[in-house]
């Protein structure tokens, strides 16, 4: 028996398979298709301090190997989740995380106060990498001094696990992870989206309503393998590699990279089913390959 | 599901049947409900949605126009291809309780989801009257399967068939007198409907075919501004209530 058990930190996740933010709703949307309880776990979409419409439509562009989206974090906020999704997804036997975003480091600290009341979550992840929205997100998350600072207050108003999710829009991400593990971040996760654009040339004009959006899916998956290779190297707390993983070996590819964990994001889209069979080519490519637990072959680059 | 038959009408367009891969039912839907299919042909990402044309114990069929990569590849399935597909999916349309005057209005491939909605009304001993409008004549197969549950009307851009001009301006639509209407199609289509209908105060539902992503209420991709804020068209749609569309 192949021993997927991961442990994240503080955290002990079943299996290093967790659902990147907001390409898996609140896990209901996807409970017809899977028995969530198998998952190590999933992360809730990115969660603000008041409710947010997100930018208008069109939204999304699918490129050579990817989808660009510009969705702008629309959610309810973070009372409805409190009030109305908490208790439906509170009873799963799976680590439910909380995406927290904002556009001021006071709305970052309000959200994750609120949450700290919530039992049943034990990590939120915390997002200085959205580059949908035009104050906040990725204007935290591109300098040293601007993501240490988000991270430091937001640490002292959350009293559990802090991963934080890292833009791969900047010079050196290796420099934003020091800086972050430095401002109290309990793991990393990496890479949000891309910065991209796509012109639709009938009309000569951009595919999107807000022209630049995020790129995901297979597209990016060669960067972020690299960044995750070079940020595991440089800081001591765990890394959480995601970009384009749509199947077990690319899965593999990230923890040999040196990922504790993976997300998966856009492939929940093309087939809902992709996360449990993740998880079973693991259990499968471990056996094929005498590894008795994954963690034998984690950071073996 | 595996596909069962594939016949290329007039005007580009294909009608595709699909049975499941393990002879099981195919699904319960309702009309106006939607199917997303994985073009794996088409070597693109994501999955596309479709209109449910029609749907039997046997069958699941849908109508395709080739518009963009997804939907050209479909053309090139054959007989026994296998082909994912995640259905039923979204909310369809509202089928009235009691006998009632209703109108169906579909604009070029839009008029897909139109022949199971008109099976199933007259299920309900209702005989809609379909407006069908094309940029040309269309297909005479087609034609003959609309109308097997509906009073059908053609209008065509060029004048080739039936009445020359928009669908709203159709004398069935705008000499109408319904309590009922439901409409898919271009926007510009479904827009000048709004109009009529508002004027006229029909009972009035569009199916809304936004850009999408998953299909399952989870990418906020696909949203469309109503009333109440955006809102996905693909969990809480594709059919919308005409008070929930500020057009």
């Amino acid at each position: 028996m192949v021993n997927l058990s991961t442990k994240l930190g503080d955290i002990a996740l079943k299996n290093p398979v967790l659902t990147a933010s907001g390409t898996f709703g609140f896990g209901e949307e996807y409970s017809d298709f899977i028995d969530l309880n198998r998952l190590g776990g999933f992360i809730v979409k990115g969660t603000t301090l008041e409710p947010r419409e997100g930018n208008p439509y069109p939204r999304m562009a699918e490129t050579p190997s990817g989808m660009l989206n510009a969705v702008g974090l629309q959610n309810k906020g973070v009372d409805h989740f409190i009030s109305n999704i908490y208790p439906r997804i509170a009873g799963l036997d799976t680590e439910v995380m909380i995406n927290v975003s904002g556009k001021s480091i006071e709305d970052y600290v309000a959200v994750a106060e609120k949450l700290s009341a919530l039992d049943s979550i034990h990590a939120i992840e915390l997002n200085i990498s959205c580059p949908n929205v035009k104050q906040g997100g990725m204007a935290f998350g591109t300098t040293t001094d601007g993501a240490a600072s988000v991270v430091s207050a937001v640490r002292k108003a959350w009293p559990r696990h802090l991963m934080v999710k890292l833009s791969p829009n900047v010079t050196s991400i290796v420099d934003i992870a020091k800086a972050v593990e430095g401002a109290g971040a309990d793991s990393l996760s990496l890479i949000n989206t891309l910065l991209g654009m796509a012109v639709d040339i009938e009309r000569r004009r951009p595919v999107l309503s807000t022209v630049t959006g995020g790129l995901s899916g297979p597209a990016v998956k060669p960067v972020a393998v690299r960044m995750v290779w070079q940020v595991a190297k440089a800081v001591g707390v765990p890394v959480v590699g995601l970009g384009g993983i749509v199947t077990a070996a690319d899965a593999i590819e990230f923890i040999m990279a040196g990922a504790t964990a993976i997300q998966v994001g856009t492939a929940n889209f093309i087939d809902p089913t992709t996360t449990v069979r993740i998880i079973d080519d693991m259990t499968q490519w471990c056996e094929r390959h005498g590894v008795n637990d994954i963690a034998e072959i984690r950071g073996c680059i | 599901m595996r596909v069962d038959f594939l016949r290329h009408l007039a005007g580009g367009t294909v009608h595709i049947g699909l049975r499941t891969a393990d002879g099981t039912p195919v699904p319960a839907m309702e009309p106006g409900q939607f199917v997303e299919v994985a073009v794996d042909k088409a070597k693109v990402l994501l999955n596309r949605p479709f209109s449910i044309f029609n749907r039997t114990d046997e069958l699941l069929e849908l109508l395709v126009k080739p518009l963009g990569r997804g939907s050209e590849a479909l053309g090139h399935y054959v007989p026994g291809d296998e082909i994912r597909v995640i259905a039923p999916l979204g909310k369809g349309f509202t089928l009235p309780d009691a006998p009632a005057k209703v109108l169906l209005a579909g604009g070029g491939v839009g008029v897909a989801p139109m022949h199971y909605l008109s099976a199933a009304l007259e299920a309900k001993g209702i005989r809609p009257v379909l407006v069908y409008g094309e940029r040309t004549t269309p297909d005479a197969s087609l034609k003959e399967l609309l109308s097997r549950h509906a009073d059908l009307h053609i209008c065509t851009d060029d004048g080739s068939e039936g009445f020359h001009g928009f669908v709203a301006n159709h004398p069935a639509v705008a000499e109408g007198d319904y309590d009922f209407c439901m409409v898919c199609g271009p926007a510009p289509m479904m827009k000048s409907i709004y109009n009529v209908a508002k004027e006229k105060n029909w009972n009035t539902e569009f199916s809304l075919e936004n850009k999408m992503a998953c299909g399952l209420g989870a990418c906020l991709c696909c949203v469309e501004n109503t009333t109440t804020g955006n809102r996905c068209v693909c969990s809480d749609g594709p059919v919308f209530n005409i008070n929930e569309l500020p057009w």
